[in-house]
């Protein structure tokens, strides 16, 4: 029960992207497209979830002066890693998201779990929190993208669902990333609101 | 001449902030007030600077030993211990400019806009004068953005917003009409 707990807390009550604003770089940059977003999130998500572990298993042995250097080490080399598989096995994706696979290093999403849970807590638990927490930003990263693409190309993962009869072209712009970020987040301060509201009335 | 197109477009029609997305989590966080938003434009300037010219030699020995594949786990621990060793000089020798700008040196190793022109020199093969400028055009850039955001948002503070606006959203849709201004300078310049 407690490990469901750890690893379903990214996906609402701990979200990266609208609780923590964490890690925006990516989330406005990359979600052009739905797919980009997946892409992008299932990356963090791996490299969240192995250093979370290796971090985790050596905690014990790290001088605490020097946590931070060998915490970034630790994820430099799994991006490393990532960074080399993909241009191996997914090219387009590779090209698609470019400079934001090795800037995956300076998330502070990752650093973020690794100083505040991974160097505190169990294998285990540490593994199911950056699989929840990654999966969470995946999660917002596909929202995202979606209603980007969705508005400026009128596809959703490439399928198309009215084409070019209804396009904001803006949407897939810069500036697009900017207001659909800023619009859902709108709408997610206001579900809480409305939530907490009824709490009250109760 | 080159580098002038280099500066002019790192600096505005490829602006970091708005354009390239990069350096975001700062840019959101320290932008609420004037004199700290300045204070971090000048800091992640000289860090980036600074930080170009290291990393453009730590690439090329990279290259001369055909490791160029671990380019980023050194160039974020090298630019981890810039960081700080400018701070321990800073202490040391110059107390009021660390006043002013200490505290922002630690927030600045995990800025993305370090990391991301230091990678962008290498992949675009820059000589060490073009990366220099590169890397000013960058900073002064980002220090464009968050002035320019600071002066609106000190403001807006004075109005009455919709509630569930408050923070963030406002501030998202605020970047995202600036964004669209910076758009103006599309294709401008082409390298």
């Amino acid at each position: 029960m407690n490990s469901l707990k750890e690893f379903t807390k990214g996906f609402l009550r701990e979200n990266p992207t609208y609780v923590q604003v964490l890690g925006m770089c990516p989330t406005l940059a990359v979600t052009t497209s739905a797919f980009n977003g997946l892409g992008m999130g299932l990356a963090a998500t791996s490299v969240l979830a192995l250093s979370n572990v290796v971090i985790s298993i050596i905690r014990k042995s790290v001088p605490k002066n020097l946590r931070i250097p060998i915490f970034i080490t630790v994820i430099a080399t799994f991006v490393t890693i990532l960074d080399l598989l993909m241009h191996a096995f997914t090219y387009d994706l590779w090209k698609t998201l470019g400079l934001f696979i090795p800037l995956i290093v300076v998330n502070c999403i990752i650093m973020g779990r690794a100083e505040a849970f991974a160097s505190k807590n169990g294998v285990w638990a540490a593994f199911l929190d950056g699989l929840g927490i990654g999966l969470g930003f995946t999660g917002s990263l596909v929202l995202l993208g979606t209603v980007r693409e969705l508005l400026g190309n009128g596809t959703v993962f490439g399928l198309e669902l009215w084409g070019k009869a209804f396009n904001i072209f803006v949407m897939i712009l810069p500036p697009g990333g900017y207001m659909t970020l800023g619009l859902l987040a709108a709408l997610f301060a206001f579900i809480g609101l409305k939530r907490k509201q009824r709490g009250e009335q109760k | 001449m080159r580098v002038f197109l280099i500066l002019f477009s790192a600096l505005l029609v490829n602006n970091y902030v708005f354009i390239r997305f990069l350096g975001i989590c700062p840019f959101l966080g320290v932008s609420k007030k004037m004199d700290t938003a300045v204070g971090m434009g000048f800091a992640a300037t000289f860090v980036l600077v600074m930080s170009s010219v290291i990393t453009w030699l730590v690439n090329r020995l990279l290259i001369s030993m055909g490791l160029s594949f671990l380019q980023t786990v050194v160039f974020i621990l090298v630019i981890a211990t810039f960081v700080q060793f400018v701070e321990f000089f800073l202490k040391k020798n110059s107390p009021g400019l660390y006043e002013a700008l200490g505290i922002y040196l630690p927030l600045i190793t995990t800025n993305c806009i370090i990391l991301g022109v230091a990678l962008l020199n290498a992949q675009a093969n820059y000589s060490l004068l073009e990366a220099v400028f590169h890397a000013l055009g960058a900073g002064l850039g980002f220090l464009l953005a968050l002035v320019v955001f600071a002066g609106i948002r000190e403001r807006l503070e004075l109005y009455d917003l919709p509630k569930p606006f408050e923070g963030l959203p406002i501030a998202l849709i605020l970047a995202s009409i600036i964004s669209m201004s910076f758009m103006g300078f599309q294709g401008l310049i082409k390298l």
